[in-house]
């Protein structure tokens, strides 16, 4: 399967030119910014994984109804009368949507394009990113926050937990460091 | 302290359109960051590349000495903040799942849907990922929710925790984190050549910021309980005054025999005084500031339908201890009016009045040390008719507002 790259930053014909990324530390620092604005308007830090959930549990709802009414976990996204979308998160996920698509613009990097590593074909990616998203669907629900929320939140805000769960991360993705070399490296 | 503002009375449009434009921020930042592209985070992992690393870790402490020096200047109450809960074991095999998940994957939940808003593919079949995973989590929960609950410390802070002021902590994790940027630069050097000397300058100064920052914040110390009466005292002074947050002894005895109601008697006089007399089921603390501070933390995780009653032998004591527990978020609190005395007043029929030489000063005398065995530390109900204007309303907790990753 071949991708040719399609999007608005592409010209009809020319090969992509994405723009380099700005230096690290100084993104780092913009991140902070959006995450202190959010802590000290809302209150709240920023998350992503409980979009997924809800908006998973807003389509569970409408095939098996039944089926989330009596499971004591997704009762509480949409049983009865809960609005599973009806949320804060999900309008967060909704902006980052729209964020990433304009610095993608910026950047001319919104193309069509399948990420990977140059010893591994496209379906063998493909099979790996659904195979990896699951395992961090999985893992976030149960660490009850992902990357965004336990990872980069909790620790800014000094929860423990968050700190733990951040020695986890990187002590998960190292440890299987090894075994996927040829996914990512030539 | 006028933040986090209280988005119940900015209503939903307006929360949610700030929401939309902090995720616009969150997903531009991300979408700089070249997280979108699963290779530039899996190179993390084989130290081919540090930029989700720095990027991170720059992100948590500038927000970090943000957060904490708007709060040690008192614009932010961090008490209204939501903090993701301690859930130690979970936490660690959830972050352990995620962390093999990334490294397979190369995203995680938020750098995905940035990539997605780029047409990545990879992207998006990883967020079916993620809906496959949260599903299989929520149709398997039910058989270990058990464990999934256990070890819960609750809203737990390093600073909490160790024992240890805020700035200390803030100032440890800021030089820790450029110690280990260094460590990076020069891990970088070694092993893919990269020259230190191309990187600009200017991250000499924002490492210098920072630490200043930090040192700030040292400075500013972590609000008292005064800071904390101050900011709430314009409404709280007035309810004093008002007379609407002092009980009757007998709507504190209705209470006592309300089932419905989970009542915390905290009788706020010295030891002393506490065996001579006390209702049965109140417990005695101290009636000094930190005595009051050290009991407050316990009585805000209650169940919801919890009534906080002080007491001290007339009220002085209590009140400052309603203060104290008020500037602490203890909701549902209130004094017993007139104090054990009036009580006894009331209840006591085999005490005797002494006269009294100084406030809050115990007014009766007893032949023997009963505590709670007195026949007026449980008084029967039916036995008194009184009349009394009821004041207590039990009220939700309105703390927090959010929830994390909802």
């Amino acid at each position: 399967m071949a991708i040719k790259p399609v999007g608005p930053s592409v010209r009809k014909g020319k090969a992509p030119d994405p723009r380099p990324f700005p230096n690290p530390y100084l993104v780092g620092v913009g991140l902070g910014v959006v995450l202190f604005l959010s802590v000290l308007i809302t209150g709240d830090g920023l998350g992503a994984s409980g979009a997924v959930q809800r908006i998973w549990a807003w389509i569970e709802n409408l095939v098996a109804p039944q089926h989330v009414e009596t499971n004591i976990y997704l009762v509480r996204y949409a049983g009865g009368e809960a609005q599973p979308l009806n949320h804060w998160i999900v309008m967060l996920a909704i902006g980052v949507l729209i964020g990433g698509f304009i610095s993608g613009l910026i950047g001319r990097r919104v193309y069509t394009e399948i990420v990977k590593g140059p010893r591994i074909s496209n379906n063998t990616r493909l099979l790996f990113a659904l195979l990896g998203g699951s395992f961090v669907g999985f893992g976030a629900r149960f660490a009850r926050g992902c990357t965004s929320s336990q990872g980069l939140s909790g620790s800014a805000l000094l929860s423990v937990g968050s700190w733990v769960f951040m020695m986890a991360f990187f002590a998960g993705a190292l440890a299987a460091a090894p075994f996927f070399k040829k996914l990512w490296n030539d | 302290m006028p933040f986090p503002l209280d988005l119940h009375e900015l209503g939903t449009p307006v929360t949610y359109t700030i929401f939309v434009f902090i995720g616009i921020g969150f997903g531009f930042m991300l979408e700089q960051a070249g997280f979108g592209r699963s290779t530039k985070l899996a190179a993390q992992f084989y130290f081919k590349d540090f930029a989700m690393f720095r990027v991170m870790f720059t992100a948590v402490i500038t927000a970090m000495v943000l957060v904490f020096g708007a709060v040690g200047i008192g614009i932010l109450d961090f008490r209204k903040v939501f903090v993701p809960g301690t859930y130690l074991w979970p936490v660690a095999i959830g972050g352990f799942i995620l962390g093999v998940g990334f490294l397979i994957g190369g995203l995680c939940p938020g750098t995905s849907i940035a990539g997605a808003a780029t047409l990545k593919l990879d992207a998006m079949v990883f967020l079916v990922g993620v809906v496959i995973g949260v599903f299989v989590f929520g149709e398997t929960v039910p058989y270990f929710m058990g464990f999934w609950s256990t070890s819960d410390f609750g809203r737990l802070t390093l600073p909490e925790w160790l024992g240890i002021p805020t700035g200390v902590i803030v100032l440890f994790i800021v030089v820790f984190a450029l110690l280990l940027f260094w460590g990076s630069e020069v891990l970088e050097k070694r092993l893919d050549g990269a020259d230190p000397a191309d990187a600009p300058k200017a991250r000499y100064f924002g490492a210098a910021a920072i630490v200043l920052v930090a040192l700030i914040v040292l400075l500013l110390g972590d609000p008292s309980t005064a800071d904390y009466w101050d900011a709430v005292a314009a409404d709280e002074q007035a309810r004093l005054d008002s007379r609407e947050v002092q009980i009757h002894p007998g709507e504190l005895l209705g209470l006592m025999n309300d089932t419905f109601v989970n009542l915390v008697m905290l009788d706020v006089r010295d030891e002393r005084d506490y065996n001579q007399f006390h209702l049965r089921a109140a417990r005695q603390t101290d009636p000094t500031l930190e005595s009051v501070e050290a009991a407050a933390p316990d009585l805000i995780g209650l169940t919801p339908r919890s009534v906080i009653v002080a007491m001290s032998n007339d009220e002085r004591d209590a009140t400052e201890a309603w203060k104290t527990l008020v500037a602490n978020n203890v909701i549902n609190t209130y004094i017993l009016e007139g104090g054990i005395n009036e009580w006894l007043e009331i209840f006591g029929e085999d005490a005797d009045p002494k006269p009294t030489a100084y406030p809050d000063q115990l007014a009766f005398t007893f032949t023997a040390a009963l505590g709670g065995r007195c026949v007026a530390s449980d008084p029967h109900s039916d036995d008194f008719e009184l009349i009394y204007e009821p004041k207590v309303v039990i009220a939700g907790p309105a703390a927090v507002v959010g929830g994390g990753c909802g």
